[in-house]
């Protein structure tokens, strides 16, 4: 399309706001990683040591590292239970069966639930003694696999991640049917007519019109695995589970910078390093996708 | 949690997962009967209703050039909007106090409102220059060679066809805001501009062992996002519909 000046206007309210309020606040933030800082009183400038604290200095490095395999993992666990469960129910609720819209519905209500309110409910459920998770599998006879779901260190991160999945499959479920929605009729007729059936119709005709909003999802899931805090908050507290067990990026952040565990001392500084070190980590996954997604449209010119 | 408001406090400890007896207003008396509610409750409405629309207004102007127009630092302008995404927000409390108080927001539901704006424009911009960079670009050239400018190309062609995004933001940051509890304790100072969380907690403080009104409270506080979840879903399908590019 041709480029006219005026349209960069249409930039300046979201601009605007989200500076003012947002990102200048934000990156002034940030530049307490450079300093010894508890949120209030002096600050000293210590450079990069809160850096090298994190990466070499035990127990520093030790909760740091520790804290990045976990967020992997929760994000590889959420990325199956979450959406790849999505894709797979947007397929079922977009082949115009009946009762379609009503499953929408009980498939999104979960998004709409606070998160203390979901905390609250899901320990309720796997309390070891009262819970009706380990009760049901009584009844059926699996007592074996019963367990402290939230105080096992074994189970605990995969349980959470459950719990998180379930939270926001359905946000995803929209999104993928958005994207399945919008492709052209005629092409899926068209394939019909050469004789092609579902995993052929999926692989040749929805799968490509929807790697946008694969990437979409991915991101979305990214940012807020590693950013999470409140569900983690809710159900196992900021120590983040049994042994740190469930300690992510994000559980990490909040006790470092803002402190709270027995008294801790806030440290802001290390808390703002984190918080970069996780930014970094983030946008470059984030800047690899985009440059896939241009050179994927430059592909397609 | 609905049941649980139903049922009288002796209920609530001897039998926390039992059926109530019979139906308890108990808890419901109490929490309306609070003169505060009410203005908490629409405290609420105000801030999350304006903080949603303005978000997603400022955020579609936006997401139009960066997804529509190739011009030079667009790619750059689009991650600086999604840069809040990738950041705890509550990490910028002190410097975002400094600027509401600068402007002599403190203490006004104007500070809530434009924190939420600009907190949920990066995942708003995120999703809608997503879904607004594959539109075909057929569909705007019969337009554009009527003479339509920018502004009608985007509220009459695009924003009809994105209605499922609009509707999947609008969805998803609406739980947020409504139930956001930091800001407001840290920005609000007086009673008749608290929100609905910040009035729950108190809530909470006050009827500790009083868990039927605090449940009655809550259920309350659930009603309007699942009213307007079933509202904007229905915009949602209706978009679908619309949308469904035939070609």
């Amino acid at each position: 399309m041709r480029f006219r000046k005026r349209v960069l206007l249409f930039l300046v309210p979201a601009f605007v706001i989200y500076s003012a309020f947002m990102l200048i606040p934000l990156l002034m933030s940030m530049r307490v990683a450079l300093y010894e800082y508890t949120g209030i009183g002096d600050m000293t400038f210590i450079g990069l040591d809160n850096f090298q604290r994190l990466l070499f200095e035990s127990p520093y490095a030790d909760r740091f590292i520790n804290a990045i395999t976990n967020t992997l993992e929760f994000f590889l666990y959420t990325m199956v239970f979450q959406n790849v469960t999505a894709l797979l129910l947007a397929l079922a609720l977009t082949r115009g069966l009946k009762l379609t819209g009503l499953f929408r519905t009980i498939i999104f209500i979960p998004v709409t639930i606070s998160i203390l309110m979901i905390g609250f409910i899901w320990t309720l459920i796997l309390n070891p003694n009262i819970g009706v998770l380990n009760q049901f599998l009584e009844v059926v006879r699996l007592e074996a696999w019963a367990t402290a779901w939230l105080g096992n260190e074994a189970t605990a991160l995969p349980t959470v991640a459950v719990v998180n999945a379930w939270q926001y499959t359905g946000l995803m479920v929209m999104l993928f049917i958005a994207g399945i929605q919008s492709i052209p009729e005629d092409r899926f007729e068209a394939a019909r007519l050469d004789g092609a059936k579902g995993w052929n119709i999926f692989r040749h005709i929805i799968f490509p019109a929807i790697i946008p909003i694969v990437g979409i999802v991915t991101i979305m899931t990214l940012m807020g695995v590693f950013n999470q805090f409140d569900l983690i908050y809710a159900m196992v507290g900021s120590t983040g589970g049994p042994n740190y067990a469930v300690d992510l990026l994000g559980t990490l952040f909040y006790r470092t910078a803002f402190g709270g565990v027995g008294g801790q001392v806030p440290q802001m500084g290390l808390g703002a390093a984190i918080a970069t070190m996780t930014f970094f980590m983030i946008s470059t996954f984030v800047i690899g996708m985009l440059y896939i997604n241009h050179r994927r449209k430059r592909g397609e010119m | 949690m609905i049941v649980t408001s139903f049922k009288t406090n002796m209920e609530v400890l001897v039998n926390p997962f039992g059926l109530p007896a019979g139906l308890n207003l108990e808890g419901y008396r109490t929490v309306f009967e609070l003169g505060g509610f009410f203005t908490y409750f629409r405290n609420s409405i105000v801030v999350t209703g304006i903080s949603l629309f303005l978000m997603l207004l400022v955020a579609i102007m936006a997401s139009y050039p960066l997804s529509r127009y190739k011009f030079f630092g667009n790619r750059w302008i689009y991650f600086y909007f999604i840069i809040g995404a990738m950041l705890p927000t509550r990490l910028a409390t002190v410097n975002i106090f400094e600027v509401i108080s600068t402007l002599g927001m403190f203490d006004t539901l104007f500070a809530l409102i434009a924190i939420y704006t600009a907190m949920t424009i990066p995942i708003a911009v995120f999703i809608l220059t997503g879904f607004m960079a594959e539109f075909p670009s057929e569909l705007e050239e019969s337009a554009r060679m009527d003479g339509a400018g920018d502004s009608r190309i985007l509220f009459s062609i695009w924003v009809p066809l994105l209605r499922p995004a609009i509707a999947t933001v609008a969805i998803y940051n609406f739980i947020p805001i409504w139930n956001e509890f930091f800001f407001p304790l840290v920005f609000i100072n007086s009673d008749q501009w608290a929100t609905l969380p910040l009035g729950i907690s108190q809530f909470f403080g006050q009827y500790q062992s009083d868990w039927p009104t605090a449940f009655a409270a809550l259920t309350v506080a659930v009603v309007p996002p699942l009213l307007f979840y079933l509202f904007a879903s229905k915009h949602f399908i209706r978009g679908l519909t619309a949308g469904a590019i035939k070609g």
